[in-house]
Parts: C-alpha cells; sequence; structure tokens
C-alpha cells in the first residue's frame, strides 16, 4: 500500500518535470522582434499570413513606388526647369487631360488596394465554429485568461520583474511573463476579450490580431496558430505606469501537448483559489 | 505714411491690430514649441538606451508624452498656422484694413495663454495628466486619475477651444464680407481658401470637444456616468466624440500649411498656381471627407466589421484630393523658371516629407492591415511624417518667406539653408526608422521596450555610435537599434532648433532691410502683401485695393 502510494506520487512527480521541461524546452526567444528587423514579424497564423501578403506584397510595392515617382518628378523638375536652363516660365495652368488622369488613376490603385482589404477584413474578423474559447480580461496592468471550455482553468499573468528574469531558462527583459498562455495549434481560438477598470489591447503581433479590452464590452477576434512556440505581445493602449510592463506571453503546442497542460493547469491554479483585486461592476455589465 | 501706433504697453498688451497680434501668436508658438520639444528630447533621450535613463515611472513617461501632443498640437501649430501667418496674411492677402473684429482677435490670443499656463500646470500638479492626447475615459476618469491634473487639461482644451471658435468666427466673417472690391470666390488666394476651410472646420469640430470633455469632466466631479460603464455610458462614445474632433483637427493643422506652400512654390516658380479652382476644392473636398472618416482610429476598438469596412473606403477616398495636389504643386513648378531660396526648399521638402506620410497613411486606412500597426511606432512615425514634418515644414517655409515682410529685415540665406539641411536630415533619422519598430510590433507610449541592458561602457549618449550600434545589431532581440538611431536624430533636430533661434535673433537685430516685394513675385503671382511696405504701416490700405 505504502509501495503503491509512492509509486503514484513518483509518477505524478515525474509527470509534472516532464510537462515543465516541456514548456523551458518551449522557451525560445526565435519568435521574439530582433533589433535589425525591418518589417513584419514572421506569420504564425493564417491571420498574419494574410496581413504580410497584403502589407509584403501589395501595399508595400505600391507606396514605394508612389514615392519613388513623386522623388523622381520633383527632382527632374528642379533640375530641368530652374532659372538658369529655363529662364523664360511657361504660362501653362491648366491640362484637363493631366488633371483627369492624376484623379482617375489613384482611384484605380485604390481600388487595387481596397478589394483585397476588404477580403482580408471580413476574414479577420471572427471565425463562424470556433473549437475553443478564451477569455482575456485586462487588469492594472496584468492580464487574466480563462479557458472557458475548461472549467478551472483560469489565472493571472504577470510580467517577471526585471531583476528576476532568468536568462537560463529563455526569459527575457519585459516580455516573459510568470504564467504564459498556452493554447493549441491548429485549432480555431475563440479570443473573447475585456477589461476590468480601465482600456488596454490585446496583442500578438505573429498571430495578427488586436483588439482592444474595453470596461462594460465584450470583444470578440480569433486565430488558429500554425506553429508550435513562444510568441509575445505588449498592450496596445495605453493604460498607466504600467502600461510597459504588462506583455502577453503564448506558448503555442501541439493539441495532445496542450490536454497534457491542461491537466497540469487544472492542479495547479486549483490551489491558488485566486482573487482578482480589481474586480468592480464593470466585469458585471456583460457583454455590449 | 504717418502710423499712430500706441505705447507699448497699450500696443502689446491691448492690441486691436491683426499684425501685432499676429507677432503675439508666432512668438507665443515659438516659445510653446521650446517646451514642446523639450519634452520631445527628454523622451527621445529616454528611449535612447532601455531601462529607465530620466522618467522616474511610466506615469511621469505618460505626463511627457500627453503634453507634447496637447502643446504641439493646441500651442504650436495651430497658434503658428492660424493664429500666427493667418492673422498676419488674411488680411493682407485680401486687402483688407484689419480682421472684421478686432477685439475678438484679441480675446482669442488673450485666452491661449492661461490655456497654456493651465496645461503646463496639469503636468506638474500631483502626478500629472498621464492620458495621451486623447484623453481617453476611464484611464482619464477618477478611476485612472483621481488628481486634479486632469481637470486641469481639461480646462485647457476648454479655453484653447474657445479661443480657436472666435478666432475662427473673425476670420469667416473677414474673408466674406472685406475682400476687396473683384475678388470673388474663385480668385482669392490659396491660402485665405485654406484660411477659409480651416474655420469651417474649427467651428464645426471643436464645439463637439468641448461636449465630450465637459461630459469627462462631470463624470470626474459631479457623479454622472457618460463614460462609465457602471453606470449604463460608454467608453467608446466619448472616442466617437473625440475623433469626431480629432480627425477633423489634423486636417486643421495641414490645410493652412497646404496654403502656406501653395504660395511659396508659385512664387519661386514665376507661374501661377497649377489647376487653381482644382487645388481650391481639393482642400473643400479634404474638409468635407475630414468630417466622417474619423473612426478610423478606433478599428481595434470593437466597433463592427461593417463600421469599419465603411471608414476604410471614406479614408482611401482623401488620397484622391490629396494626390491632386501634390501633383499640382510638381505641374506647377513644371515650365517654371525655378530658383532655390530658403522657403522654397522648406516646400520642397514638405511635398515629399507629406508624401511619404501620405503613402503610409494608405497603409493604415486599412483596417484590416491596421489590426498590426495600430498603436505602434508605425502610426507615430505617420503622424509625424505629416504634422511634425509636414505641418512644421511649412511654419518654417512660411517664416522664411514672410519673415521680411513682417520684421523688414531678411534672414541670413546661407544660415537659412543650413537649418533646413540639418532639420531634414535630422527628422527623417527621427522618424523614418519608427517605420521598423511599428512594423516589428513596439507599441506606442511606452517608457522602456524590451531589449538586454547594454554594458555599463556603452549606455549614455557619450558612447562611439558605430559600436554602440554593433554591439545592439549583435543582440537577440529588442527594440533597441531603431530607437538608438531615431534619438541620434533628435539631438541633431534639437541642434537646429538652436540654429533656428540664433537665426531669428540675427534677423531681427542684424537683418539686411528690404522693400516692398524682395522675392520679385510676378504679376501672375503677385498677392497685396507685396504691394505694401516692409514691414506694413500699422493701418494698410488707406486706399482700397482693387482686383480686376
Amino acid at each position: 500500500m505504502k509501495k503503491t502510494h509512492f509509486w503514484i506520487t513518483n509518477l505524478f512527480m515525474s509527470l509534472l518535470v516532464l510537462v515543465s521541461s516541456l514548456s523551458s524546452a518551449l522557451a525560445d526567444i526565435s519568435n521574439a522582434p530582433k533589433p535589425t528587423q525591418l518589417g513584419l514579424q514572421d506569420a504564425a497564423s493564417p491571420q498574419m499570413e494574410r496581413i504580410s501578403w497584403f502589407h509584403d506584397t501589395l501595399l508595400m510595392w505600391i507606396i514605394i513606388l508612389i514615392v519613388i515617382f513623386v522623388t523622381v518628378l520633383l527632382i527632374y523638375v528642379c533640375i530641368r526647369f530652374r532659372k538658369k536652363r529655363n529662364p523664360e516660365p511657361s504660362k501653362t495652368t491648366h491640362n484637363v487631360t493631366l488633371e483627369i488622369l492624376w484623379t482617375a488613376i489613384p482611384v484605380v490603385i485604390l481600388l487595387i488596394i481596397a478589394i483585397p482589404s476588404f477580403k482580408m477584413l471580413y476574414y479577420l474578423d471572427r471565425v463562424e465554429e470556433p473549437e475553443m474559447t478564451i477569455k482575456v480580461t485586462g487588469y492594472q496592468w496584468y492580464w487574466g485568461y480563462e479557458y472557458q471550455d475548461h472549467e478551472g482553468v483560469e489565472f493571472l499573468s504577470y510580467m517577471i520583474p526585471e531583476e528576476e528574469v532568468d536568462e537560463s531558462k529563455g526569459q527575457i527583459r519585459l516580455l516573459s511573463t510568470d504564467n504564459p498562455v498556452v493554447l493549441p495549434i491548429d485549432t480555431n481560438i475563440q479570443i473573447l476579450i475585456t477589461s476590468a477598470d480601465v482600456i488596454h489591447a490585446f496583442t500578438i503581433p505573429a498571430f495578427g490580431f488586436k483588439k482592444d479590452a474595453v470596461p462594460g464590452r465584450m470583444n470578440e477576434t480569433w486565430v488558429r496558430i500554425d506553429k508550435p512556440g513562444v510568441y509575445y505581445g505588449q498592450c496596445s493602449q495605453i493604460c498607466g505606469i504600467k502600461h510597459a510592463y504588462m506583455p502577453i506571453e503564448v506558448h503555442a503546442v501541439t493539441k495532445p501537448e496542450f490536454e497534457q497542460w491542461l491537466v497540469e493547469a487544472k492542479a495547479k491554479f486549483a490551489l491558488n483559489n485566486q482573487q482578482r483585486p480589481y474586480e468592480t461592476a464593470f466585469n458585471s455589465i456583460g457583454a455590449q | 505714411m504717418a502710423d499712430h501706433k500706441p505705447g507699448f504697453f497699450t500696443r502689446w498688451f491691448m492690441s486691436t491690430n491683426h499684425k501685432d497680434i499676429g507677432t503675439l501668436y508666432i512668438i507665443f508658438s515659438i516659445v510653446a514649441a521650446l517646451f514642446g520639444g523639450w519634452f520631445s528630447m527628454m523622451m527621445r533621450h529616454e528611449l535612447a538606451d532601455p531601462g529607465l535613463q530620466l522618467a522616474a515611472d511610466g506615469q511621469e513617461w505618460n505626463v511627457w508624452i500627453t503634453a507634447h501632443g496637447l502643446i504641439m498640437v493646441f500651442f504650436v501649430v495651430m497658434p503658428g498656422l492660424i493664429g500666427g501667418f493667418g492673422n498676419w496674411f488674411v488680411p493682407l492677402m485680401i486687402g483688407a484694413p484689419d480682421m472684421a473684429f478686432p477685439r475678438l482677435n484679441n480675446i482669442s490670443f488673450w485666452l491661449i495663454i492661461p490655456a497654456f499656463l493651465l496645461l503646463v500646470a496639469s503636468a506638474f500638479i500631483g502626478s500629472g495628466a498621464g492620458t495621451g492626447w486623447t484623453v481617453y475615459p476611464p484611464l482619464s476618469a477618477k478611476l485612472g486619475h483621481p488628481g486634479m491634473s486632469v481637470d486641469l487639461a481639461i480646462f485647457s482644451l476648454h479655453l484653447a477651444g474657445a479661443s480657436s471658435i472666435l478666432g475662427a468666427a473673425n476670420f469667416i466673417t473677414t474673408i466674406f464680407n472685406m475682400r476687396a472690391p473683384g475678388m470673388t470666390l474663385h480668385k482669392m488666394p490659396l491660402f485665405v481658401w485654406a484660411m477659409l476651410i480651416t474655420s469651417f472646420l474649427l467651428v464645426l469640430s471643436l464645439p463637439v470637444l468641448g461636449g465630450a470633455i465637459t461630459m469627462l469632466l462631470t463624470d470626474r466631479n459631479f457623479g454622472t456616468s457618460f463614460f462609465d460603464p457602471a453606470g449604463g455610458g460608454d467608453p467608446i462614445l466619448y472616442q466617437h466624440l473625440f475623433w469626431f474632433f480629432g480627425h477633423p483637427e489634423v486636417y486643421i493643422m495641414i490645410l493652412p500649411a497646404f496654403g502656406i506652400v501653395s504660395h511659396i512654390i508659385a512664387t519661386f516658380s514665376k507661374k501661377p498656381v497649377f489647376g487653381y479652382l482644382g487645388m481650391a476644392y481639393a482642400m473643400v473636398a479634404i474638409g468635407f471627407v475630414g468630417f466622417v472618416v474619423w473612426a478610423h482610429h478606433m478599428y481595434t476598438s470593437g466597433i463592427s466589421v461593417n463600421t469599419q469596412a465603411y471608414f476604410t473606403a471614406a479614408t482611401l477616398i482623401i488620397a484622391v484630393p490629396t494626390g491632386i495636389k501634390i501633383f499640382s504643386w510638381i505641374a506647377t513648378m513644371w515650365g517654371g523658371s525655378l530658383s532655390f531660396p530658403t522657403p522654397m526648399l522648406w516646400a520642397l521638402g514638405f511635398i515629399f516629407l507629406f508624401t511619404v506620410g501620405g503613402v503610409t497613411g494608405v497603409v493604415l486606412a486599412n483596417a484590416g492591415m491596421d489590426t498590426s500597426l495600430h498603436d505602434t511606432y508605425y502610426v507615430v512615425a505617420h503622424f509625424h511624417y505629416v504634422l511634425s514634418l509636414g505641418a512644421v515644414f511649412a511654419l518654417f517655409a512660411g517664416f522664411y518667406y514672410w519673415i521680411g515682410k513682417m520684421s523688414g529685415r531678411q534672414y541670413p540665406e546661407f544660415m537659412g539653408k543650413l537649418h533646413f539641411f540639418i532639420t531634414f536630415i535630422g527628422v527623417n533619422l527621427v522618424f523614418f526608422p519608427q517605420h521598423f519598430l511599428g512594423l516589428a510590433g513596439m507599441p506606442r507610449h511606452y517608457v522602456d521596450y524590451p531589449a538586454p541592458i547594454p554594458p555599463e561602457h556603452l549606455q549614455g549618449m557619450l558612447v562611439n555610435p558605430i559600436e554602440k550600434i554593433q554591439w545592439i545589431a549583435a543582440q537577440d532581440y529588442g527594440y533597441h537599434l531603431w530607437n538608438y538611431v531615431s534619438t541620434l536624430g533628435a539631438y541633431m533636430s534639437g541642434f537646429s532648433v538652436l540654429v533656428f533661434l540664433g537665426i531669428v535673433f540675427y534677423t531681427l537685430f542684424f537683418g539686411r532691410k528690404v522693400g516692398d516685394n524682395y522675392w520679385n513675385a510676378t504679376p501672375e503671382t503677385m498677392t497685396f502683401e507685396w504691394t505694401i511696405s516692409s514691414p506694413p504701416p500699422f493701418h494698410q490700405f488707406e486706399i482700397q485695393p482693387t482686383v480686376k
């Protein structure tokens, strides 16, 4: 009897070690922004893939060409029509064809932009049949997460203070949190966002979503994560003294790993009988 | 001509003369710019390295950004372009002896001084107003800012708003009633057109801001709950009201700039503005459409997808009249006989920088794209390209163009050009890298950003920049590199301000005296201000001019 008990405890412990080593192995910072980075973060979701395509393949080229066109024209005009070379100014002040052209061509360019833009906008809006839902609540100055399909899995997530950041565990300044959000890959995840105090904004740049956390409102967005890994985001609406210190850290894992984590999380977060310090009437107002 | 100038105190403190009031506005704008600029220098210095350099905490930082934004918008650009150049040159350009309501003009100016003092007080009393210039509740409500700072900021905006509304009413009346005989609306100089449209935008949008901040004031102090969800209110309502003012406000800042640039381009091309009517009505269109695009500042706030789609479409449309203006300026120069004194350089700089800021505006107009870029440094880069580099370049362009007319003395040409080039390189160094930061995801309003702390010998500004950049670039993560480059640009821009102050001092005391038409404006580009002496007599146009 004693032996069995020992054996079970042992198994449980080793499982915990396995799980925790799993999540520490995940803690790599390859998805964090790089100092020499010039463009968008690498896409880790179909949402962000569309945004990246729209920006890198379409918008970037259009705006670069427009700027080059205007700059070349400016330089050409300044050289060709400088006083020395062109002492007698012309009297032309109208050219109907030209004026129609520089009205019509921008309209065409805008249509080229607008059509994929609208398609993308409606795709990003919401998912029809979510496979799971996570509710995010912004607080001054941390995030609360509730896994609504898994009772008891809810926790708060604070930034790891600078002096406690342990680089050997892959933690980084201002981005790592004490309780990262764990999400499964290849799953349509509905994200509900609200706030308990002032307005915050919830985003993970690599996932291509950003929504304000507004008290008294329940905002919605969604994501489907492609690749396992650690992803970072930061509060994106000014919210007070520690606005810069409430990051979002997501560990995207495979579905079996996620199930495993849920078991661990239920055990872990059941114990710390959470009190939300700033729970106010805001929350109970409910959705818009 | 016998001037009857009153004594010093009466002349400057009880003025009813549009030129003197304009001068007061310009002096005020420069002084306020030094305050606003000082905040920017502190901000850039703070962000040169990760960790806290100057700010004690995030609240102090938030107070800086709030003060910087409000000062630059309400106390630098608006008084400079509208109160300063508008007051000086609208009556001159339409051939009027003064503004329609000279005493109203005086109170418009004297309201802005207490407004400014209240704003500065709001930054220094208690923990300051750290809400951002948009003053969104609930952060700006008692919940986020229990002290009196936000109340002071609200009163500041009330006074500044009242000042602007009175000024705008004055401009509208002046322009409609006091034009020289023969000057129909379609013969009015473009700067006057710009001021007319700007005044309408002011009169239509500022009361909405006044209402919004008054509701906020009663929420804070008298127990109402317009914006408090606990009492059935809605924070998003505030955002709608604010941006219904806030978006026209950005056109209020840029339309006078359009007007100034049009005159400068025409004068130094020796050609009238290309497509005059198109230029005027493009501004009307921008002003009109400017009122129906406000929610593009709120794409991520949770407004419905159809609303986002509408505002995307409406916002993209603004690119059309803006494009017409850019191309018309180039067409004005086409075939001209171009010279390049300092004001022309600032005007050309304006066209280029406004184009860059304009195309990033087209990027941000797309609600889907804004999902990635909203509230990041990309937005900061965008609006500084159109305002800090657009409106401010036009302020400098106007200053160099008209300082001879206003003071009777000309600026030193070489120093003016030097000032232009230092500023041009400096501000581009500040703001271009911020596009990279924004694309990489760095949020706005951050006192500190993720990045490894550099070793002791590489911290601060007195280090070898090459060595520092090499070290930063080798790090695994963080937003340090472009922030550091941006700060280097800020030091350079800060230096250019000193150059400018030197030029102002030199010009006013030692500048070469100039005649009536010192830019040799040709009959095609002539406006009335070049027909009278420099500086103009205290009361001009004793004989009313006429337009054929």
